[in-house]
Formats: structure tokens, sequence, C-alpha cells
């Protein structure tokens, strides 16, 4: 097994963690792991991404020339990694954003309308954990239960009433996965 | 053991602290302000120093200070910077100081990018201050390697009170992996009974100096330090063959490109091409013997140097090799890292030539 996923959007939408998470939960699976962030002269409110690998062996080269899947945050990040994705590999797009759709046909498409179903529930920020379901739901590339307890430890010391409400997006964002 | 997730830049401070550090001295500079933001927090915890000095000279400088007083002491920086500390690197080695210097290059020369680079192996492993000295390079490509070779780095320094040069490219600082905190028993040490740590009831002062004023006495100092060097080249050499028992192909690569060598050779694999890895560790003392012995294998075809520069290590590989088969390089500098299809496409090209 080995995945290989760039995640995009502007700074503060939380492709960062949502890669962190990744990684987390898969060395918690067994698994290597590796995350590495674009880093350069960075510009307030401008594109960010991060590139995550798991694997069941040695990860040799931590970036990658055709991810197989991409998770985007905004149309930037789109247009940029959609012609990267190694063809049968998936695109996620945070619909709540992007308005276009994945023009490509030999990759699979999933939109998920993070801000939205963050906005219902009441919580802008947890945008990024819908996305992260709906990864999980899609690719079933993590066990949920991984992702569960990793939201219990995550949030147990420091802000514990925020638990049901992230439980709740992550469970939001796997139902869109799943169906896809 | 468990494994916990960690940044480049922080594991190796984390690790310099659990060897035992109590010292840090630097000034900051892009892709490395995690070591000396980590240390700020860690170190006083720890009961040591950490300094933000008003240079990079001054830095290297209260590293001087520290070893001479026998502290384990290191200081960070990223290529401008370091070549900012090769007089204080000099010196040290002149007076036969142990330190670590972590160097987390970035593109050059002059201030250059600030993305993953390896320009600088020139500047390590020949000695970037004046005189006939050598530093001891490790050069970790994975962070569970950087983090054990810091325990390394600060054992070889003091065991031949000798600078030891950490040298990591920008990727490895940057990136998280998972890494286990090993136990690291360490080796036999020689206690420190030329620091200048006060009189201690000896009859004389300890006195900490690189100043000859004869030359003779120069000279004598001098051929102390090759014996010293031939022992570090008898002693600590390493190095890692991946793939290597059938290769006819031998990519030769350090730190990130290494790792990207690693997946083109698994996909050459699947194309029949019998290519391997050899990944120096220590990039000085350089396994020039090991390399030899590879290259006098029958089934050795040709080698490839891989490196993130327009070709240093190369000299090195032409070295060891020696004539013996082929040696084509490969690089991208200035803070671009190859692609896997790059160095795939490359070896490809050296293997048709070569038919």
């Amino acid at each position: 097994m080995k995945r290989a996923v760039i995640l995009s959007g502007f700074g503060g939408q939380g492709v960062m963690s949502i890669g962190k998470n990744l990684v987390e939960a898969g060395v918690e699976e067994g698994l290597e792991a590796s995350w590495v962030p674009s880093y350069g002269p960075e510009m307030r409110g401008g594109t960010a991404n991060c590139t995550v690998i798991l694997s069941d062996e040695r990860i040799g080269a931590p970036l990658v020339e055709a991810p197989t899947e991409i998770v985007v945050m905004n149309r930037a990040a789109l247009d940029k990694f959609e012609p990267t994705v190694t063809p049968g590999g998936t695109v996620f797009v945070n619909s709540s954003i992007v308005p276009d759709p994945v023009s490509r046909t030999d990759v699979k498409a999933v939109y998920v309308p993070c801000d939205d179903i963050a906005n219902e529930l009441g919580n802008p920020k947890v945008a990024n954990m819908v996305m992260l379901g709906a990864y999980i739901g899609a690719t079933k590339a993590l066990k949920r239960e991984t992702i569960e307890s990793m939201i219990q430890t995550m949030f147990a010391e420091k802000a514990p009433q925020l638990i049901p409400l992230n439980l709740e997006a992550l469970a939001r964002g796997i139902a869109c996965g799943e169906g896809t | 053991m468990k494994r916990e997730i960690w940044k480049g830049s922080e594991a190796i401070a984390e690790a310099a602290i659990r060897a035992g550090c109590r010292g840090f001295f630097g000034y900051p500079i892009t892709p490395q302000n995690e070591i000396p933001e980590y240390m700020s927090v860690r170190m006083p915890a720890a009961g040591g120093v950490f300094v933000q000095a008003e240079s990079e000279l001054a830095a290297i400088n209260m590293v001087y200070g520290a070893a001479a007083c026998g502290v384990r002491a290191m200081t960070s920086s990223s290529s401008p910077g370091v070549s900012l500390k090769q007089e204080g690197i000099s010196y040290m080695a002149g007076a036969e100081l142990p330190g670590v210097i972590v160097n987390v290059m970035r593109g050059g020369p002059g201030l250059g990018s600030i993305q993953p680079a390896q320009g600088d192996y020139y500047q390590a492993t020949r000695g970037g201050g004046n005189g006939d000295y050598r530093t001891v390079v490790l050069a970790p490509a994975s962070l569970q390697e950087a983090a054990d070779l810091m325990f390394e780095a600060f054992d070889i320094a003091d065991q031949y009170r000798n600078p030891v040069v950490v040298l990591v490219d920008g990727l490895i600082a940057q990136m998280m992996e998972p890494i286990v905190w090993k136990e690291h028993p360490g080796r036999p040490l020689p206690e420190k009974t030329w620091a200048a740590d006060g009189r201690r009831g000896r009859a004389h002062n300890n006195f900490v100096t690189s100043l000859f004023m004869d030359a003779p006495d120069c000279e004598a100092h001098n051929l102390a330090l090759l014996e010293k060097y031939k022992a570090i080249e008898a002693n600590e050499c390493r190095w890692e063959e991946l793939m290597l028992d059938d290769a006819e192909l031998v990519l030769v690569a350090y730190g990130t490109p290494s790792r990207v060598a690693q997946t083109a050779v698994e996909h050459l694999r699947s194309q029949n091409i019998k290519a391997g890895v050899f990944r120096p560790i220590t990039l000085w003392p350089f396994p020039y013997a090991r390399l030899r012995e590879i290259a006098a294998q029958p089934q050795v075809k040709r080698f490839m140097a891989v490196e993130m520069s327009t070709g240093q290590m190369v000299d090195d590989v032409n070295l060891a090799v020696a004539g013996q088969k082929p040696v084509a390089f490969y690089g991208r500098c200035g803070g671009v890292i190859p692609h896997v299809s790059e160095i795939e496409g490359a070896v490809l090209a050296a293997w048709k030539e070569g038919l």
C-alpha cells in the first residue's frame, strides 16, 4: 500500500493540519509516513500545500510528481494540481469554495461542501475535519476509529467540549466520501 | 518503542539536548529557525544555556568558549550563515575543541535561495576555513537517522576533540516523519582534562589556543592533527547500501537525493534495470574503500552521482572509483529538488550510452 497525497489551499484553511492528521493516523496504524510542506517566501493569504506519503514500506522520495489523491481547498489548487493526479486517482474538491468541476475524466472527483457543512454544524473551523472525513470515507486508506480516537486525544486536555463537534464533522465528511 | 511524529529541525534540537548538549548559540536564518526556536524553550528547562547571538561569528565563538570549558555545545545555521562561521570552526579544529555545527543547506552561492540544496559539500568536507584541518561530516537522510546521528556527533566530537558538522538539506529540516527515541549508551569517552574550567587543584592552568609562535611547534601540531584524522578515517566511515547485491548501475547520493534515487531505483528495477543506491552517511571521512571494492565487482558497469548541486560529491566518487568504471553525474541546484522521473531518465540515458 502506498498513497501519495498533495493537499493545497489558502493559508488558514487547515490543509497543513489535514496532512498532519493523516500522518498521525497512519503512524498509529503502523504505516511509514512523511509530511513535506511547501515553503518559500509565502504571502499572507497565499496558497500553501503539503505532500503526505503513507506506505507499508520505507519511504524514498518524500515528494511526488503524480499523487494518488489531491485535496483542493481553493480554485488555484485545482488548477495547479489537477493535471498531476495519477490516472485512476481521486480529486477531493471543497465545493463550498471551488465552483468548477473536475475536468479530467480519468480521475474520480469527490465534491465536499466543507464550509457549508461546517457552518451548518455551527463552527467554520471544522471545514478541514469534514474534508479529512471525506478522504477516509472515499479511500478507506485509514480506519475511521483511528481518526476518532485521534480527535479524542487531540482535544482531550485543551478543549474537550470540541470533541463531539469534530466527531460530527468527521462523520459528515465520511458520509460524503462513502457515497462516491 | 513508541513512534513519535517530529519535524526535522525540532528532532535535531531535541536529540542534541538528549545527547547532553547544554550550550546552544545561534543566529536566525531560514530554513532552520525551528532549531533555535525549539532550543530557546527547551534548553533553559534542561539546565543549559541558549543565546541568540548578535551574529554568526559571535555564535561560533560562543561555541568555542563553551567547548573550551568542557561543555557540550553546538550552533546551527544555513549555508550563508555557516560561511560566516568558518573562521571559528578553523579555530576550534586548531584548538582541538569538540562541538557540533548543524548546517541546513539552502541554495547558494551568496544569499542564494531558501530552498533545499547541497552546494556546501566542498566547504563541509574540505574544511571551509584556513589551515590543514578536517571536520567530521554526518549526512542523515531521514529524521530517525538525524536524531540518532546527533548523539554520535557529540560523541565523535568529544572522542577526537574535533568539530563535527551535521549536514542536511532544507527538506530534511522542514519535513515530518515518525521517529523512535532510542537508548544511546554512547561510547567510552576520555575525560576532558584539558578543559579550561578552573584550576581544580592542578599545578598548571589549562590553556586553550590555536596559536603556535614557532613553526616547528605548529608543524608538530599539524602532524598530530593528521594522525587524529587518520584514526577518524579508519574508525568512523559509515554508509548504506540499497539493492546493490546484483546492481549493474550504482547511484551514489546522500540526504534527500538519496531518497529520490531509492524510489527511482525501485522504478528502474520494475523495468529490469539492475540499479542500486550507495549512500554515504559520513561525507568526511568518505567511504572510499568500500566504494572502490564495489567498483571492482565485475557486474558493476557504471556509477552515477546524484546531488542537489552542480557536482561536488562526484569528485569523491571519482577518487573512490579511480577510473575502474565510468562515473556520470545528475544534479539540480539552487534550491530545486530532482524528481524521480528525472533521475530515471538520466539513468536510462546513461544506460543506453553504455550499451
